[in-house]
């Protein structure tokens, strides 16, 4: 079936407006069109780790949720829906439900890279009948931008703060979506917001009704850990695409799929400059970091072609 | 129909779980509850119960999906142990005030470190704030009737609390007592089916859990909390009575044994209380007026009704298995001494902290205490309030 931007944009909100969420936040965008993948007539039980998303959405006595909606704690996303999604086995079998519920869980990049591995992990592994989508900001945005496992490298945060001794983050950030593929889940995507969002929407469909488990990582910016003019914010997800900083890949089954592929890929500098958090990167003096943080994005990318030509 | 075997003590909570058939059951394994999701695992693989198994792969994640399934509306249990139930905490008070009346079978054992798989009650105790309402056995039998009695108690609409239902690591969970069974048939019937009011899995109207509260609402909250743990007191005479006709077993609140006209008294939680029974038997024999008080129920803490039935004894020896490390005594000698305070009773009260990572409780070593309790009457010297019993010494010291 070909895809019609129209009719996806046209489906019922299932994120109400009036939640407190930033403008410019990438978060809410991932949300509002994952849910846009679920059918209509399907219900949902939504997850949530601890983050901005759960304490601006569902500030007592007040939710944003249509669907019902679980928020536990910030590291355990993964087991509480998978205890919700065994809850719906068990009270299928014994005849007390009757509708078709999916399973659908956010966290933000501490609760899913971090905090929330094992718990993750575990879910996956166990191949509960569920979603868990990242949306990773690449820090603990919620409390105040600290660096996380998903920071990119030299990016200024409160705990790895650029200063006369310091360059900001040392390491690369982790490749979480290697991880859970490595899980041999039926489905491992990862994507952003770009263009007319066909490639998350139908990511996020497929990554619902494949039955099994399935782990969406999808970029989000946060204009308050990135310091960008939060307007922008399409504009760094397309240039996070074209010089392969973010790649829009998928692993099917264990088969790896690229997605798509820049006809000219750009430099990391396109990506970095304008982000005030790489602002010292542009410093006369620091050419060398840039070229460092290119060959790490070249040498990923370069995995990620050689994964997907298998 | 009652029916009589013998069973451990591990064993008689599973066959109550089997009667009781639970939706869900995540568990993880850990000494010395490993057996009881073991033997849920097995029912659930040869077709005798419906629950579904999942093993998680820590405590955490036992209790985190816990809190899903039964948030989702299935009735769910877990069991663990020590630093299983230690590494669970944050997950407890979630699981309390998000009104959740999931069972946690607790078979007690010391917490790290040094590492210890002996019982001691440590790890509950440890657990006595998360807002859990918490049950007590002396013996398998106890195990097995409060297992039953425990889904009646927690699930009632003025409580909705979770529930963790106890027993002493190895001297109950693993030795073989003589149990009295009652059949399966009646037992679900007791039970019922649970069926909230409000659940994820509503089509009808959906649900948000665990929100965002600010000042303005989460002290309010908590009092709420305090008044559902209020009113486990009468639902679970309530329920005890109800239980009484099906099994002929009478429960209260505590045990009360010889108290009637008792000048001692000790106050003691599990297993060591039959061990202290024996005591007071003995010293019965030879005149001496020994009681005893068994904790059935410390969360809530029954205190005015526990002072109550001590009226008339000249001394009071509470018995802690769980340093409380205040430097002040253990947790339970902290609640008892506060509440005979506040009933203004004059009676000597001594703390004494035993059984530590499954230090061995003898008849003597209790006799001990009794002895104890008379000098102080006799001499009318308390002396050092917060004692240890059993303690080995350096002779040269």
């Amino acid at each position: 079936m070909s895809y019609n931007f129209k009719e996806w944009m046209n489906k019922p909100e299932r994120l109400a407006p009036g939640h407190r969420m930033c403008a410019g936040c990438g978060g809410t965008i991932a949300v509002r069109n994952v849910l846009r993948a679920l059918h209509e007539g399907d219900k949902a039980v939504i997850g949530n780790a601890t983050g901005c998303l759960e304490v601006s959405t569902f500030m007592y006595p007040y939710t944003a949720w249509e669907d019902s909606y679980i928020h536990n704690a910030f590291e355990n996303a993964g087991a509480t829906l998978s205890g919700v999604e065994t809850a719906y086995r068990a009270l299928k079998k014994k005849g007390k439900i009757d509708d078709t519920y999916k399973f659908i869980t956010f966290g933000g990049d501490g609760g899913t890279y971090d905090i929330g591995l094992q718990s993750l992990s575990g879910a996956m592994e166990r191949n509960h009948d569920m979603v868990y989508v990242c949306y990773d900001n690449g820090a603990y945005m919620n409390t105040g931008v600290q660096r996380s496992s998903a920071t990119p490298m030299y990016a200024d945060t409160t705990t790895t703060p650029v200063g006369k001794k310091s360059i900001g983050k040392i390491q690369n950030r982790k490749d979480l979506a290697q991880v859970i593929a490595a899980h041999d889940i039926p489905y491992v995507a990862q994507t952003t917001f770009v263009k007319n969002f066909k490639d998350l929407h139908i990511k996020a469909e497929k990554a619902i009704y494949t039955p099994g488990a399935a782990f969406l990582n999808i970029m989000a910016p946060c204009p308050t850990g990135w310091k960008y003019i939060p307007s922008d914010l399409m504009e760094y997800c397309r240039l996070a695409v074209e010089t392969c900083y973010w790649p829009l890949f998928e692993v099917v089954e264990g088969r790896w799929i690229l997605n798509y592929e820049p006809k000219k890929k750009l430099p990391i500098e396109e990506f970095l400059k304008g982000q005030g958090r790489f602002k010292h990167l542009f410093k006369p003096g620091n050419e060398h970091l840039i070229a460092e943080f290119q060959a790490e994005v070249d040498r990923r990318w370069e995995q990620l072609q050689y994964n997907c030509s298998r | 129909m009652t029916k009589r075997d013998r069973m451990s003590g591990n064993e008689a909570v599973a066959n109550a779980l089997r009667q009781i058939n639970p939706d869900v059951m995540p568990a993880f394994p850990i000494t010395p509850s490993t057996e009881v999701p073991q033997f849920m695992a097995s029912f659930a693989a040869n077709g005798l119960v419906d629950t579904e198994f999942i093993p998680v792969e820590s405590e955490h994640s036992s209790m985190s999906a816990a809190i899903g399934s039964e948030a989702a509306g299935a009735r769910t249990v877990t069991a663990t142990s020590s630093c299983g139930l230690a590494f669970m905490w944050e997950e407890l008070y979630i699981a309390a005030s998000n009104r959740l009346p999931l069972a946690l079978v607790l078979v007690n054992r010391a917490l790290s470190g040094p590492i210890n798989i002996n019982c001691d009650h440590s790890d509950s105790m440890g657990a006595r704030d998360a807002g859990w309402i918490q049950l007590y056995a002396e013996t398998n039998q106890e195990a097995y009737d409060n297992m039953i009695m425990a889904y009646r108690i927690a699930e009632h609409d003025d409580v909705r609390l979770p529930i963790m239902i106890c027993q002493d690591g190895f001297i109950t969970s693993h030795a073989v007592m003589n149990i009295e069974t009652i059949d399966d048939e009646t037992v679900k019937n007791f039970v019922g089916t649970y069926e909230p009011d409000d659940y994820l899995l509503n089509k009808k109207r959906p649900m948000a859990v665990g929100p965002y509260a600010v000042s303005g609402y989460y002290m309010e909250a908590k009092r709420q909390q305090v008044e559902a743990l209020r009113n486990v007191k009468r639902v679970a005479l309530e329920v005890a009575e109800e239980f009484e006709k099906i099994s002929g077993r009478k429960y209260g609140l505590f045990e009360e044994y010889r108290m009637d006209d008792a000048e001692y008294a000790i106050v003691i939680i599990g297993s060591a209380a039959g061990t202290a029974k024996d005591a007071v038997d003995k010293l019965r024999e030879e005149g001496v007026k020994a009681g005893l008080i068994k904790i059935r129920f410390f969360r809530p803490f029954p205190a005015k009704e526990i002072v109550e039935a001590l009226k008339g004894v000249k001394a009071v020896a509470v018995m802690d298995r769980s340093e409380g490390f205040s430097d002040n005594g253990g947790p339970m000698g902290a609640e008892l001494i506060s509440a005979l305070y506040q009933a203004k009773s004059d009676m000597y009260a001594v703390n004494y902290i035993y059984g530590l990572g499954g230090r061995d409780v003898k008849v003597e070593s209790i006799e001990e205490v009794y002895t104890a309790l008379q000098e102080i009457v006799a001499t009318g010297e308390v002396g050092e309030t917060y004692r240890y019993l059993g303690l080995r010494e350096r002779k040269d010291a």
